[in-house]
């Protein structure tokens, strides 16, 4: 029932078309893009902050290997149980193995996109484990069966009105009110309640330093203090790229980050975990586990320019400042990352075949660029891959999965005819005569371009006819 | 699973990229050592991210904590077992509250601390000024759920462990050297904008955060 990046078309279409999903995804982007540029008031302060993040995020990404292998040692010397999982099948059995060693049947879930990613909850639901999301949004969007339509703020899609229309429904006792303070208390004490007897917690991961070992969750809510705290385990997953070489590098990339998400200075909540709980403590869970993941990832990482994409921090600023994010929302990608970052990081996880649209969704106006903290060039590689999704492999450039899906036999023909009119003088002057002269001929009906605009009709003389005419 | 390990890891080193070194260029960070100027700033910080904040002398604090804890209606407040104000907070809560030291492990008494106690009390182990933000550093004394569980968290900071900004803290102690199994920086009471970008307080941490500096200590 979910959407499919396969269908982008007619997701987009039925998108543009509801006017409520409109007004609640253009009311959303007008604060938060006013929220960020209130936090960036200063341009020099911005552009030397994305700077750093930027240069950290390369110097880390340049070191991989060796810090995953650092993380992963100081984390074993801190308690801290490290499994490593090439795709989400991997990931989700070694989430069953853990929870069932110690029996669960409940875990509280805070937000993590790679989670999403893996569709933990659904794999979890099969083994008989209750997998429950207790970031407001997330429980929303899970009350509803859908999924996040944006990275930060998953809810986004559904007005107050639709929220209490969702309580009402699946609440017990809940009195229908549009008070935002009540619908957040409602949803308050239904989590609590999870919050006290759940057996296990699962968390997203931020930052994970490879110099200390250590876990850094950004958040305000305070239920990832919770997930990662009341329950006896807790199980951190993350993707590949998200470590950093050292605690230092931590708080610019931490202000970047809050900055460009919620245009906050700093966010309620900034939780370092570096172990589970030691034997004279009374609290925190007694087993830390972290999931490393790859997913797709190691296939930008091999490419130079598509390992840029690694460098995201997952602010969610690109699709804030998207025109067609603005206008479809997020779930009409089909995608778990939708807008800009989500076109150029989906064709790595789920291959070009499934996502060969996603990359012509784009205006190709720059925002995404001129807004990222760490300075991700997303139009320059919406439009590598673009290419890649119409080219075969060739020798030298490591090819990517489902490259050359969208490759077309007519689209070929037709751009090598091009070429050859444009570079044969004689060629292009017989076929502009030609098209000047029969220019009655031209359909009317041209495929999609036609379908919200009329067809192109040559002039009746060509340029060059006309210059001729005046010059003599 | 070091199949999966190993098959990763050597996806990425057949990149053979050349590592970068360390450059990194300058931001600006709020950073001004002045004690009265830290002070201000992260008063106001806290105090526009919802936080109610009293600046008092040590001499002060068990008269003020009394007097709070009677304006705010709270009956039953956790504790920790030892740390810098232990003794003046056990000394506010007689004849005021009653006090519910935490001297167990939690799930022996989970099921009290998130439906029976109105508060925890504890002490901070610094504060950031440029951010408006108090680090919490838990341990034994002082456990991790105390400034998250109940519903209001009172928060008691020594002036004199203000520092300007987050690197220069870190670099200041040395963090990197060896972290807590949890640390944590706190800047206002929990709140979420997930409904409509309404801000609402008291998601799921504590709905109040009550700071008290002490301009002496």
């Amino acid at each position: 029932m979910h959407n499919k990046p396969q269908l982008f078309h007619p997701q987009a279409e039925a998108a543009l078309a509801n006017p409520e999903l409109r007004a609640n995804f253009r009311g959303a982007m007008d604060y938060l893009r006013d929220k960020r540029q209130t936090a960036f008031a200063d341009p020099d302060e911005e552009s030397a902050i994305r700077d750093r993040a930027e240069a950290i995020r390369q110097r880390c990404l340049s070191k991989l290997p060796t810090l995953l292998e650092q993380l992963e040692a100081n984390c074993i010397a801190n308690g801290i149980r490290v499994h490593w999982a090439e795709n989400a099948e991997q990931a989700n059995a070694l989430f069953a193995d853990i929870i069932q060693s110690h029996g669960g049947t409940l875990a509280v879930k805070g937000k993590s996109m790679v989670s999403e990613e893996i569709e933990l909850n659904h794999a979890m639901a099969k083994e008989g484990i209750d997998c429950l999301e207790s970031d407001m949004g997330e429980y929303i969007v899970q009350l509803g069966d859908e999924t996040p339509s944006h990275i930060i703020m998953p809810a986004i899609h559904k007005n107050k009105q639709q929220v209490a229309d969702l309580f009402a429904e699946h609440v017990p006792g809940f009195k229908h009110t549009l008070d935002v303070d009540t619908l957040i208390r409602t949803g308050r004490d239904v989590l609590r309640e999870k919050f006290r007897n759940a057996d296990i917690g699962v968390s997203g991961v931020n930052f994970a330093v490879a110099e200390t070992g250590t876990l850094c969750l950004v958040e305000n809510e305070g239920n990832g203090r919770m997930c990662t705290t009341v329950p006896e385990v807790h199980i951190a997953i993350t993707g590949i790229e998200k470590v950093v070489e050292f605690l230092a590098d931590v708080p610019p990339l931490f202000s970047a980050l809050t900055r460009s998400a919620t245009g906050q200075t700093i966010t309620t909540y900034f939780n370092m975990i570096s172990g589970p709980r030691k034997s004279d403590e009374l609290d925190g869970p007694k087993e830390v586990h972290l999931v490393l993941l790859d997913n797709g990832r190691s296939q930008a990482f091999v490419d130079e320019e598509m390992r840029k994409t690694l460098q995201c921090i997952r602010c969610g600023a690109c699709m804030n400042h998207c025109p067609v994010y603005t206008r479809i929302g997020g779930h009409a990608y089909g995608t778990v990352y939708p807008g800009p970052i989500g076109k150029i990081i989906s064709p790595h996880l789920m291959g070009l075949e499934a996502t060969q649209d996603l990359p012509t969704a784009s205006s190709l106006c720059g925002a995404c660029g001129e807004v990222c903290p760490v300075r991700i060039p997303i139009p320059e590689l919406l439009q590598r891959l673009r290419r890649e999704a119409k080219q075969e492999p060739r020798p030298g450039v490591p090819a990517l999965r489902g490259q050359g899906a969208a490759k077309s036999n007519l689209e070929a023909f037709v751009w090598r005819s091009f070429s050859l009119l444009t570079s044969k003088p004689l060629l292009y002057q017989i076929m502009s005569w030609c098209a000047t002269r029969l220019r009655g001929l031209i359909p009317g009906k041209l495929g999609p371009w036609t379908r919200c605009r009329t067809a192109p009709r040559p002039a009746a003389r060509t340029l060059r006819e006309l210059m001729a005419k005046r010059n003599k | 699973m070091s199949t999966a390990r190993n098959a990763i890891l050597n996806r990425l080193l057949q990149a053979q990229v050349k590592p970068l070194p360390v450059n990194n260029p300058d931001y600006p960070v709020w950073d001004n050592t002045d004690q009265h100027a830290m002070l201000t700033r992260l008063t106001e910080l806290l105090q526009q991210n919802h936080a109610d904040v009293i600046r008092l002398n040590r001499g002060e604090l068990i008269a003020t904590l009394k007097t709070r804890i009677d304006k705010m209606a709270l009956k039953r407040i956790a504790t920790g077992t030892g740390g810098d104000f232990h003794a003046e907070i056990t000394e506010a809560l007689t004849d005021c509250a009653e006090q519910v030291p935490f001297d167990q492990p939690l799930e022996q008494w989970k099921d009290e601390l998130f439906n029976r106690v109105d508060a925890g009390i504890t002490g901070c182990h610094g504060a950031i000024a440029a951010t408006g933000t108090l680090v919490l550093w838990p341990g034994p004394a002082e456990p991790r759920t105390l400034s998250l569980v109940p519903p209001c968290h009172i928060a008691i900071l020594k002036a004199s462990t203000l520092h300007a900004n987050l690197p220069a803290m870190m670099a200041d102690q040395g963090w990197a050297g060896g972290m807590p199994t949890n640390l944590l920086l706190v800047s206002g009471p929990s709140k979420t904008a997930d409904i409509q970008q309404t801000l609402a307080y008291g998601a799921h941490g504590p709905k109040q955060l009550l700071v008290l500096i002490l301009e002496d200590a």
